[in-house]
């Protein structure tokens, strides 16, 4: 296989193209998928207290 | 610091520096006559003062407290105050070498005081010794907390960070011997690169198991961005360093790539230092300690992670904009500056999520510096990816490479952003880190602050000036096709501008100064605060701080 400008072209339309949207797709999914709010409203305030020493 | 280890931990550091001694030994002889010969006996200096200083704290007791009460910050302490050191060397090589720009005298006539070889000493020493030092310090802090676990080891993350420092003294001495391979960001030999990865590979693994101790299910967002920044500048390092080294016993070394394709590997390299180095760990930074000194959560969670997503995604594509009009194929310096402009949006949406983060504590900004610090790099760091992302556009970049816009551009960014978030972070964990109570002097903060933002002003305003001017100079055509102005032309009118540049760097650097006079003052003369909760639970904001079990 030779590495030609219409291959790495035709790559990056096809595969390229849908590697960038189903992550984006999944990203955003998983970033306002509902269940989770609690979850991140929780990591997002733990940082405001975190100095009384490790768990472990 | 040694004597908080346990026997076995000092034995274990003085069997690895004595390994290392015994490496710069053999990199000596190997390179008898050669600079590597000068990197082995300072590598050899370096590992043997660790191996008597490990050694020496055998004749200690081992440490009674219980050490998996508290978290482990020696190492933090430390690349805190290296991290200072590092700012005012890297900071004052960038004026001098500033200085020699508009008065070249100053150069002295030397061969190692040469702007050719001072300038990597300035890029280098502010990026990696300034930069590098205060993102592994921090990183340190910010996973231990969020995690709410202590480090994973306690030799490990010294050999992370006095290895790492091993390989700053080691690029910074070799620019001065004239050792390079002349990649931008990359300058530093076959071995000093074989040492990073060495270095990085140990970070990585400790940053992975520390966080795999942790009693928190979720991995905060502050996590990611380091974790981001550790990974992809080893792959970026790894590959774009890939050589072959012209003998074993001098720093030489071809390579792998060439010609274009080479090029377009160091920029790939370049603009992704800029974007994993300079950003990602630096947006870690941001996440963590805005949050925390404006007592304030991160306006939105969700955001952060989208914005990380976007800005890892889109940054890897975006080098090929600092080859446009050259060798390089059309496609693919087109593909940079799409990605370039995209790169906005992630960008912005960070930028925002900090400044959204304030509302509510806008009063806290006008009285406390240090937020105030942590408020200005949220903002720097908006204008100048949004002049990053125009500067990529083809059109625009026929006006700005190759000028002085550029060098504005790159500080705007590392003295707006990188530099004002450190400083920021750094007032805000030093009185947490050596339990005091306050720092030694928020004058000094505020004097510092207004200090570092009136150089950045002055600095960048005088390269736009200078830049577009140089760059309008270098395209103005006379009536019968030839060049209207000469090189020397464009250098007497670039003059006002370098003197200007000269200023601001200078007050920059004494804000520099007074930061790291400020820290050891706060660790030598403030009073000690009780170490049980040295966090103020309840918030001005009337939003109590929610217990980590709920």
């Amino acid at each position: 296989m030779e590495l030609t400008y219409e291959w790495t072209s035709a790559f990056a339309k096809s595969f390229g193209l849908i590697y960038l949207m189903v992550l984006s797709l999944g990203i955003t999914v998983y970033a306002f998928w509902p269940s989770l709010g609690k979850r991140f409203d929780r990591a997002a305030k733990s940082v405001l207290d975190d100095e009384e020493g490790p768990c472990r | 610091m040694m004597t908080r280890l346990t026997v076995a931990e000092r034995q274990s550091a003085m069997f690895i520096s004595g390994l290392v001694a015994v490496a710069g030994f053999a990199m000596a002889v190997a390179g008898h006559g050669d600079p590597m010969g000068a990197h082995g006996w300072i590598t050899l200096l370096f590992a043997a003062t660790l191996f008597f200083l490990a050694g020496e704290a055998l004749y200690h007791d081992e440490p009674t407290e219980d050490r998996s009460a508290e978290y482990y910050d020696d190492p933090t302490k430390a690349g805190i105050l290296i991290s200072l050191a590092w700012a005012v060397i890297g900071m004052g090589m960038g004026v001098w070498v500033a200085a020699q720009l508009a008065w070249p005298d100053l150069r002295f006539d030397a061969a190692w005081s040469s702007f050719g070889r001072l300038r990597p000493v300035h890029t280098s020493g502010v990026i990696f010794g300034f930069g590098g030092n205060a993102l592994i310090a921090t990183s340190f802090h910010v996973m231990q907390r969020t995690s709410r676990a202590r480090l994973a080891g306690h030799v490990s993350p010294w050999f992370v960070l006095l290895g790492f420092n091993l390989f700053c003294i080691i690029a910074a001495s070799g620019y001065l011997m004239g050792v390079t391979q002349s990649k931008e960001y990359a300058e530093p030999e076959w071995y000093a690169d074989l040492w990073l990865v060495v270095v990085w590979v140990v970070y990585f693994v400790l940053y992975v198991r520390t966080l795999a101790r942790r009693n928190e299910p979720h991995i905060y967002v502050a996590n990611w961005y380091y974790m981001a920044f550790i990974l992809v500048v080893a792959i970026l390092h790894i590959v774009n360093n890939l050589a072959v080294p012209a003998s074993f016993g001098a720093a030489k070394s071809y390579s792998a790539f060439a010609g274009v394709q080479d090029a377009m590997t160091q920029w790939w390299y370049g603009h992704n230092a800029v974007a994993f180095f300079l950003t990602a760990g630096f947006l870690g930074m941001l996440y963590y300690y805005l949050p925390k000194r404006a007592e304030r959560p991160i306006y939105s969670y969700r955001l952060s992670i989208l914005s990380f997503w976007g800005i890892v995604f889109f940054y890897i594509w975006a080098g090929s904009h600092h080859l446009h009009y050259t060798a390089l194929p059309q496609w693919a310096q087109t593909l940079g500056m799409t990605f370039s402009v995209m790169l906005l949006v992630p960008s912005w949406a960070s930028a925002g999520n900090a400044l959204m983060t304030l509302n509510g504590a806008w009063d806290k900004v006008r009285t406390d510096a240090t937020l105030r610090f942590m408020m200005m790099a949220a903002v720097f760091y908006g204008l100048s990816t949004f002049e990053g992302s125009f500067m990529a556009v083809r059109a625009v970049n026929s006006l700005s490479h190759y000028t002085d816009w550029t060098v504005g551009h790159v500080h705007a960014g590392a003295m707006g952003w990188v530099a004002l978030i450190t400083f920021g972070s750094i007032y805000t964990v030093v009185p947490l880190l050596w339990r005091r109570e306050t720092m030694y002097s928020w004058k000094l903060v505020e004097w510092h602050f207004w200090l570092a933002l009136a150089g950045t002003v002055i600095y960048i305003f005088a390269m736009w000036n200078s830049g577009i001017t140089q760059g309008l100079m270098w395209r103005t055509y006379t009536e019968s096709g030839t060049l209207a102005y000469s090189f020397l032309e464009t250098m007497l009118a670039m003059y006002p501008y370098y003197v200007a540049r000269v200023i601001g760097g200078s007050l920059f650097l004494v804000g520099a100064i007074l930061a790291a006079f400020n820290v050891v003052m706060t660790i030598r003369n403030v009073g000690y605060r009780a170490p049980q909760i040295d966090y103020p639970t309840a918030s001005e904001a009337g939003e109590p701080a929610i217990p980590a079990a709920e």
